[in-house]
């Protein structure tokens, strides 16, 4: 029985002086889902988690997490979250091991119950080789990692990572995320924020999209990708083609297996690079495949973000504290027709 | 319903993966008990001492301080003040021992405003931990400051020919007297590390309150000889409470007034400043 959410907030306000770096965010997140909170520097994302996480003060709305106010009981919500921070929060002058002993003491476990948690969660995190050296001679990854062991001492239902991989290079980020799908085998709900669209489809089961301190978008990485156009090659054959072959052309050109859609005749094939449909379409011509129409659709989040918020993702950094005279109001299931923004340059 | 645990921790290390998170809901207490702040200040302390054994050059002031004033103002003022070196050490000696404890308050709160600036920090807020074993943790490890500067003052007193009249038993009294109001008083600049902005602010501040309350006071100079408005200030001044008590349990054994006094003083201190650090605290971010 799993009907309370992992997270509920109405109407979420944060102020800084004129600023409203959150502004009126409704949220729910369900339990044992990954939802990812995605959005520029600046849009408002850790804002937003640390007021979920008791670490900063509601300015307006309310906030529960599993059914408990966060304003009114902090105490209680603090049992039920593990927070991983931006900025790794481990103490650099203290070892791997002293770190989680200390994290484990403080929340009420056995010293020698302490000791065998943080032994466990250093092997698991493949860290035990590195169990007796201080934090400062931490690499990046391996202090986000200790980071995140340090959130699951208690193994607490919720998680919130912030950017749990900014800064790192590719093959720990893909350590990352392998280490935060299996949190989630575990039963653990998560939310995280990220600027990376690619993390948010890699990760997350729902995506909400932020931008200027409000929600411009809501839905699955999916449905998202789908308002700007599937991240495929569509095909549609002709009556009486050869599905078959088709089928066995594309396997053979692109190494992938296309996915035949309801409507009968139709293909969809994934495309990592977007001119490759012409070595398909080739190929199934030199096969005698007749095909009826053809439509590339451009993929990634990043066409998302663009479409919602009227400007690119990575380029705003900088005008993300100017106020928001471009932005859309917030809505509930926004649709990409009417969200339409026009820029204040 | 959940069965009794034998020990009321509230979420034990399981391999399972989690439960119903209702199960985990209906388990969470709305505030922490007694015994458990007490058992996280003492994990803050360890922490705290931890962080000393690694950073030795820390103690530097510390240990520097006393040497270097008892000897520097003992020749330097003593024949001037007292005839000569030897007749002003058991004025001086109690003095400098109130001056290095008071210093000493100051890097307490230096150090915390230093520490709530870093990551880990965010990571005590978020936890289900008691909001004041951040701040009492570290003081019970500073206990071991007051007690090295206090002790190496006497010392080096000693090693300049001053004889305590109270004898031993008198100057550990002494020693635990200046131990004790030096942490009382901590809390104050706990205090002023909660709402400074930086590290370097509560320096500045802490300087500026330091300064004229150990010398405005009758730590270096008999206050007789002071203009009648300074006097005045002096007698009500706590450092010179605190100097007094001081030089009545380590020069003449006895106990007077004066250690009743600094206790009071150091009473007071704790329960005004103790309870603004926590709020301080707990709205600081």
């Amino acid at each position: 029985m799993t009907s309370v959410p992992a997270v509920q907030a109405d109407g979420l306000v944060k102020r800084f002086g004129e600023l409203r770096a959150v502004d009126q965010i409704d949220l729910e997140v369900r339990h044992g889902e990954i939802f990812g909170v995605l959005g520029p520097n600046g849009a408002g994302k850790t804002t937003m988690l640390k007021m979920l996480a008791t670490l900063l003060h509601i300015d307006g709305g309310r906030a529960e997490i599993f059914g408990v106010d966060v304003a009114a009981e902090p105490h209680r919500v603090r049992q039920l979250i593990g927070v991983t921070g931006q900025y790794a929060s481990v103490d650099e002058d203290l070892t791997a091991t002293e770190n989680l002993w200390l994290f484990g003491r403080l929340q009420g476990l056995r010293s020698a119950d302490a000791r065998s948690t943080a032994r466990r969660l250093l092997e698991q995190f493949g860290l035990q080789e590195a169990a007796e050296r201080r934090i400062s001679e931490f690499s990046g990854g391996m202090r986000r990692r200790l980071d995140l062991a340090a959130s699951l001492i208690t193994r607490p239902p919720l998680i919130f990572l912030d950017e749990p991989t900014t800064g790192l290079d590719p093959r720990t980020r893909g350590q990352m995320w392998d280490t935060i799908r299996e949190l989630v085998n575990d039963g653990c709900t998560l939310l995280l924020t990220t600027q990376y669209l690619d993390e948010a489809d890699q990760l997350a089961d729902r995506v909400c999209v932020i931008d200027h301190g409000r929600k411009v978008a809501e839905g699955t990485p999916d449905q998202l990708k789908s308002q700007v156009g599937d991240s495929t090659l569509q095909l549609e054959l002709a009556p009486g083609a050869d599905q078959a072959l088709a089928r066995a052309v594309v396997l053979r050109v692109l190494d992938e297996e296309p996915v035949a859609t309801p409507e009968s005749g139709r293909l969809n094939v994934p495309l990592d690079v977007a001119d490759r449909a012409a070595d398909v379409l080739i190929a199934l011509r030199e096969a005698g495949v007749a095909v009826a129409s053809v439509n590339v659709a451009k993929p990634t989040l990043d066409e998302v973000f663009l479409s919602l918020t009227g400007h690119d993702a990575d380029a705003d950094a900088d005008s993300a504290a100017d106020g928001h005279a471009g932005t859309v109001p917030g809505q509930d299931q926004p649709s990409l027709d009417d969200t339409t923004p026009e820029m204040s340059r | 319903m959940s069965t009794v645990l034998t020990e009321p921790t509230a979420v034990r290390p399981r391999p399972a993966p989690v439960t119903d998170p209702a199960v985990i809901v209906a388990r969470t207490r709305a505030r922490v008990g007694l015994g458990d702040t007490l058992s996280q200040t003492f994990a803050m302390a360890w922490r705290a001492l931890k962080k000393m054994r690694r950073n030795p050059e820390q103690f530097f002031d510390v240990a520097l301080q006393p040497l270097l004033f008892t000897a520097m103002f003992a020749y330097v003022f003593g024949g001037a003040i007292s005839g000569d070196v030897h007749s002003y050490l058991p004025l001086l000696i109690p003095g400098i021992v109130a001056q290095t404890v008071l210093t000493t308050c100051m890097a307490t709160g230096t150090q915390l405003r230093e520490d709530l600036d870093k990551g880990v920090f965010d990571r005590f807020r978020s936890l289900p931990m008691s909001r004041i074993a951040p701040l009492a943790g570290p003081m019970i490890a500073d206990l071991v400051r007051y007690l090295i500067a206090a002790s190496l003052t006497y010392l080096m007193g000693v090693a300049l020919g001053y004889r305590p009249g109270g004898g031993v038993l008198g100057v550990l009294g002494a020693i635990v007297l200046a131990v004790l109001t030096g942490w009382a008083i901590a809390w104050a600049f706990t205090w002023i590390g909660t709402v400074a902005r930086s590290a370097r602010s509560v320096q500045g501040i802490s300087m500026m309150i330091l300064f004229p309350l150990t010398f405005l006071s009758n730590a270096f100079v008999p206050a007789k000889t002071l203009p009648g408005w300074l006097e005045a200030f002096t007698k009500v001044n706590p450092v010179s409470h605190l100097v007094s008590a001081t030089r009545d349990l380590a020069n003449n054994g006895v106990l007077t007034w004066q250690v009743g006094w600094t206790l009071l003083i150091g009473l007071v201190m704790v329960v005004i400043f103790m309870p603004l650090s926590v709020v301080s605290y707990k709205r600081h971010l």
